[in-house]
């Protein structure tokens, strides 16, 4: 029987190595990679959420435990495709026209990696004719907009009036996050999900596409 | 010789408020870079460091909080950094004159390290730059302002006290349960000892979440090192009104606070977000009137 717990302990303590080299046991002793998605990584990047909202973790341990999933995910990606099992989801992520801060966006993109998302991140000052092609191109499922600025906020609901002219906002969920977004302004610009930190992207994530 | 942060602060200093949303008031753009406007309107640059002298701040800032190589790189202003810096310094001093010291403002550069999007010799360099061009205008002293990662801050502080100016580091504690902690974790204690341990002549907190806040992380902080301490808080978070960042906060409200600041120990107070010269004048009202 196959030492779950163990696997959780390495991504709960961001040890990489420990994380694939525990991974690679599993598979060889017959593991299948979604079982060890469902009992391993995700309930430890639950506890990691967890952990993070209670205060006990900080950004540093949200980074290396994303680090260290990731690394996992490297390796059973490619097996999951050969089954035909599908990622988590795709998404297309960026930091709105006119700002030009990507720290919370590379948080958020290094956790949805973490959670097993496909990622397109687009960077910062994303035009949302960016966002639209993006978006049809990777044929993604959510398109997640940050902003740092107060300044910069509606720059968001622009982006989100353009996806419906586009057509695209029926095809695509809208989730959005930053220092100075609240849930009701994420409400009041008809984004789909508003997330107050990177810790609960991927929960967020999840949700929206009812995976 | 330069002078020492004891010739510099005989009590409490009042220094200023916010920059940014006062250039936006004259004109700047969203997504537009502050710092450039050093070299392209300078007037109005002068104008709100000016109003911040005629306010009563005995020490101003300067226009230069986002103007190291590495955060000018997203406008295509690397080249310009130093260019940017001494105008910068020029403008403060030009409108303090003899009323008001000079601390030159530093900021975060916006790269993580723990993602390893720069490393630490990279920091240095990009600090050291900014640091030796704003102190060759004759700035009074440097401010390293809004740092949450306190191995970004050990770089920048050591570039600038290599000029030998009195150098001030601050942090944001806005993070964890009781926003007590900086985005990466560290408490007031921790970042007291690393950053008198690395050399600082002052330390303090700014931005964050609202004053309220930062009069019990400004006690920490006095029970943590001798240092003198430098608050500069802002006005809380904004609401979003039709599009425009409203502050709720008062004037009267925050320099109220400011007092309970002094008596928690800060030597130097002012605002950050959401503060401008009113909020100052009423300080200075609260504090020395």
């Amino acid at each position: 029987m196959y030492d779950f717990a163990k696997f959780r302990e390495a991504v709960l303590t961001g040890d990489a190595a420990a994380a694939v080299s525990l991974t690679r046991q599993a598979l060889d002793g017959g593991v299948e990679p979604v079982d060890l998605i469902s009992q391993g990584i995700s309930p430890a990047m639950n506890e990691v959420g967890r952990l993070f909202e209670e205060g006990e973790y900080f950004v540093p341990e949200l980074l290396i435990s994303a680090r260290a999933t990731k690394a996992v995910f490297e390796i059973l990606r490619p097996l999951l495709a050969k089954k035909g099992v599908q990622s988590a989801g795709r998404i297309v992520l960026g930091t709105v026209q006119g700002d030009l801060h990507d720290i919370g966006k590379n948080l958020v993109a290094a956790m949805l990696e973490g959670g097993g998302f496909e990622v397109t991140d687009l960077g910062i000052n994303v035009a949302p004719e960016r966002f639209i092609a993006a978006a049809r191109d990777t044929q993604a499922q959510i398109i997640g907009l940050s902003a740092l600025l107060t300044t910069t906020m509606p720059a968001m609901k622009t982006a989100i009036d353009a996806f419906r002219e586009a057509g695209i906002r029926g095809r695509v969920k809208v989730m959005i996050g930053g220092a100075p977004i609240t849930r009701s302004y994420a409400e009041s610009i008809g984004a789909d999900g508003y997330g107050e930190n990177a810790a609960v992207s991927v929960d967020l994530a999840r949700q929206l596409i009812g995976a | 010789m330069h002078k020492t942060m004891e010739d510099l602060v005989p009590g409490p200093s009042i220094c200023d408020g916010a920059w940014g949303t006062e250039l936006q008031a004259l004109g700047l753009a969203a997504g537009e870079c502050p710092d450039a406007w050093n070299l392209s309107h300078a007037d109005r640059v002068e104008a709100v460091a000016r109003s911040y002298v005629e306010a009563g701040s005995e020490i101003i800032l300067t226009n230069t909080f986002g103007a190291n190589r590495l955060l000018l790189a997203s406008h295509g202003l690397a080249d310009q950094a130093a260019d940017i810096n001494r105008s910068g310094a020029r403008i403060s001093r030009r409108a303090a004159s003899d009323r008001a010291r000079v601390f030159a403002s530093m900021g975060p550069t916006g790269k993580m390290l723990a993602m390893g999007e720069t490393d630490e010799a990279e920091l240095y360099a990009v600090y050291q730059e900014q640091a030796q061009a704003l102190a060759g205008e004759g700035v009074d002293g440097l401010v390293l302002e809004t740092f949450t990662d306190l191995n970004e801050l050990r770089p920048a502080l050591g570039a600038a006290k290599a000029t030998g100016l009195p150098v001030v580091a601050c942090m944001v504690f806005d993070s964890g349960p009781a926003r007590d902690r900086t985005m990466m974790g560290t408490t007031p204690e921790h970042a007291a000892a690393a950053l008198v341990e690395a050399g600082a002549d002052a330390i303090g907190a700014n931005c964050g979440r609202g004053i309220a806040g930062y009069i019990p992380v400004c006690g920490r902080l006095r029970a943590a090192t001798d240092l003198p301490l430098w608050l500069k808080p802002n006005a809380g978070l904004p609401e979003v009104v039709e599009g425009r960042s409203v502050y709720r906060m008062s004037p009267g409200e925050f320099a109220e606070k400011t007092r309970d600041l002094v008596q928690a120990g800060a030597v130097f107070v002012g605002g950050c977000c959401g503060t401008t010269p009113e909020f100052i004048a009423a300080i200075v009202k609260a504090i020395k009137g």
